[in-house]
């Protein structure tokens, strides 16, 4: 690890002012930058120590909505009962997640922010124009198993880690921020980016901005929701594909459908033109396969990670299936109905 | 002079003498003076001499170095120091001693539940959060929520029934 300097902040707008200076990082669970920091991916001069700050709290909003204090633990998040009871895909897409320790230190304003698994990203003896700009991208053309399929650049094609951030995406979620000019609210869609021409960035975050909550507004789907997470090995592993689903049904009709795919692309992967195919109309399995060849046009592989496209496709039809039954996946049991 | 040059006492220096951290590890209260990038890991093992707790992977990816910081099992690699200033921090040293085992450190020993014992600590400490926890009530919650400890010797069935023997003594497992 570098040497840096540290700062214990106890107000946001010190916070603020601190981290827009030049080589200052934020820490919060430090489960994502202290790995980078060892692998020398991430070297902070200055590291700005966020958890003293007062974003430690679940609140209610108008109309049984909640606010995510950004250092609330990702496994307190999922178990809360305000959580678990209005935003079940939420509390099974955290627990989807990590391992239970993780999620012990794991923040919310941490998960949203985590970078990504790419392997190259991680390697500093390799290319990598997320973490050296310029330096080229060692996963095209090299190993790229894990990367993206939707929304990709010449310059990289990395993907989002998050399995939180997937089911914040079909949430509507907004993301709450104080930078050193203020308060702003972010769309959850607007969050993230794409790597474009500039993959050092992988979110909308301006220098000295921290993020403070994230706001759900209720979204009553019942049990039609499902988190299915396709993965290498069953349990603490990060998504090869990942679909988030919540429906709105009246009787045999749909009436909304939100959809989000993770592991695909550098942001959760949402199409609002694919799932109004889905409204007015009644559940059949030719439907879903339309929704997803929606979802996943101009899909692309790039050798290794080929089979994701198709994966995609199998994945959202069979989490449609469970979400139309009211049979979303349970995490402990790894049989997929 | 700009402020960036100034001195800020809201900014340890890294070539200052430490970031002053109180912990209170097993009990027993601790004033130091720590570089923020010491790990809590590395400051058991190599300053305070309490190596019950392992270095596997170093990167949040096995369970080895897992402990209790007030009450919560984490990975002790991931985890700097100064970041957790006023915690309580729980190591296999601290839940039971050789005369008075913990019950999970008993239930290990009568179900053979390690070979090398390397990941053990980790085990028994994370076992002893996801207790905490109480969100386990079937086995295969038990296993799920026990996937952050790998053990390379492969003792998982064994650990699973320990797991399950000390929930049932404490009448918390649904099915044992
Ligand atoms: C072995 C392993 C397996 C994992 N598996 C999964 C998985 O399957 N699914 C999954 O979703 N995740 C997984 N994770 C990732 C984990 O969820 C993240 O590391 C975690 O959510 C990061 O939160 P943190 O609070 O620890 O962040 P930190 O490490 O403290 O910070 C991460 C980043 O966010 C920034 N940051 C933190 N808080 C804020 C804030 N409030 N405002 C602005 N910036 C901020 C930091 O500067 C840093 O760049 C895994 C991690 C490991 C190590
Ligand atoms: S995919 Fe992106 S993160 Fe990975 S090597 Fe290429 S530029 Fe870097
Ligand atoms: S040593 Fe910490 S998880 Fe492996
Ligand atoms: S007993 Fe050897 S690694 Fe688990």
């Amino acid at each position: 690890m570098n040497r840096f300097a540290y700062a214990r902040p106890a107000t946001i707008a010190d916070a603020a002012q601190l981290l827009a200076r030049p080589g200052a990082k934020a820490i919060a669970g430090g489960t994502n930058i202290v790995d980078l920091m060892k692998e020398g991916a991430e070297t902070p001069d200055l590291l700005v120590d966020l958890r003293r700050l007062p974003l430690h709290d679940i609140r209610e909003t108008d109309g049984g909505g909640l606010s995510l204090g950004a250092l609330v633990p990702n496994a307190d998040t999922a178990y809360d009962e305000r959580v678990s009871e209005r935003f079940p895909l939420l509390a099974h897409a955290i627990l989807a997640g990590a391992s239970a320790q993780l999620r012990n230190a794991a923040t919310n304003g941490g998960n949203l922010n985590q970078r990504t698994r790419c392997y190259y990203f991680y390697d500093t003896a390799t290319p990598c124009n997320k973490r050296a700009p310029g330096s080229g991208c060692g996963a095209i053309g090299g190993v790229n198993r894990i990367h993206a399929v939707l929304g990709t650049s010449e310059q990289c094609i990395a993907t989002h880690p998050s399995d939180m951030c997937v089911a914040l995406a079909a949430l509507d979620a907004r993301v709450k921020v104080h930078g050193p000019d203020g308060e702003r609210v972010i769309d959850f869609g607007d969050y993230h980016r794409l790597p474009g021409d500039d993959p050092s960035k992988d979110n909308t975050l301006a220098a000295g901005e921290i993020v403070t909550a994230i706001d759900l507004d209720a979204f009553d789907c019942g049990h039609n929701w499902t988190y299915l997470k396709l993965r290498d090995r069953l349990s603490y592993a990060f998504a090869l594909v990942s679909v988030a689903i919540a429906l709105r049904i009246d009787g045999d009709t749909i009436v909304e459908a939100r959809i989000a795919l993770g592991g695909v692309a550098h942001k959760p992967w949402r199409v609002v033109e694919a799932e109004a195919l889905l409204a007015g109309k009644a559940p059949d399995d030719a439907l879903f396969a339309t929704v997803a060849d929606r979802i996943l046009a101009g899909a692309r592989g790039h050798g290794d990670n080929d089979f994701k496209v198709e994966l995609a496709r199998r994945v959202i039809v069979r989490a449609l299936g469970q979400a139309v039954a009211g049979t979303p996946q349970t995490i402990a049991d790894k049989r997929i109905a | 002079m700009t402020t960036d040059t100034m001195v800020d006492d809201r900014v340890h220096a890294p070539d200052g003498d430490g970031v002053p951290v109180t912990l209170t590890i097993n009990g027993e209260r601790h004033a130091l003076h720590l570089d923020p990038w010491v790990t809590l890991l590395d400051l058991l093992r190599e300053r305070l001499e309490l190596p019950g707790t392992k270095k596997g992977c170093d990167h949040g990816q096995c369970g080895a170095c897992t402990v209790l910081i007030d009450g919560k099992r984490m990975n002790s690699c991931l985890v700097l120091a100064v970041t957790r200033d006023g915690a309580e921090v729980t190591t296999i040293e601290g839940l039971g001693t050789p005369d008075h085992l913990h019950p999970l450190q008993q239930a290990f020993i009568d179900h053979d539940a390690f070979q090398c014992g390397y990941c053990t600590p980790g085990q028994i400490c994370s076992a002893a959060g996801l207790i905490g926890e109480g969100k386990a009530t079937s086995r295969e919650e038990i296993r799920e929520l026990m996937s952050g400890n790998i053990c390379r010797c492969g003792a998982y069935t064994n650990i699973a029934d320990a797991i399950e023997d000390v929930m049932a003594q404490q009448g918390k497992a649904a099915h044992a």
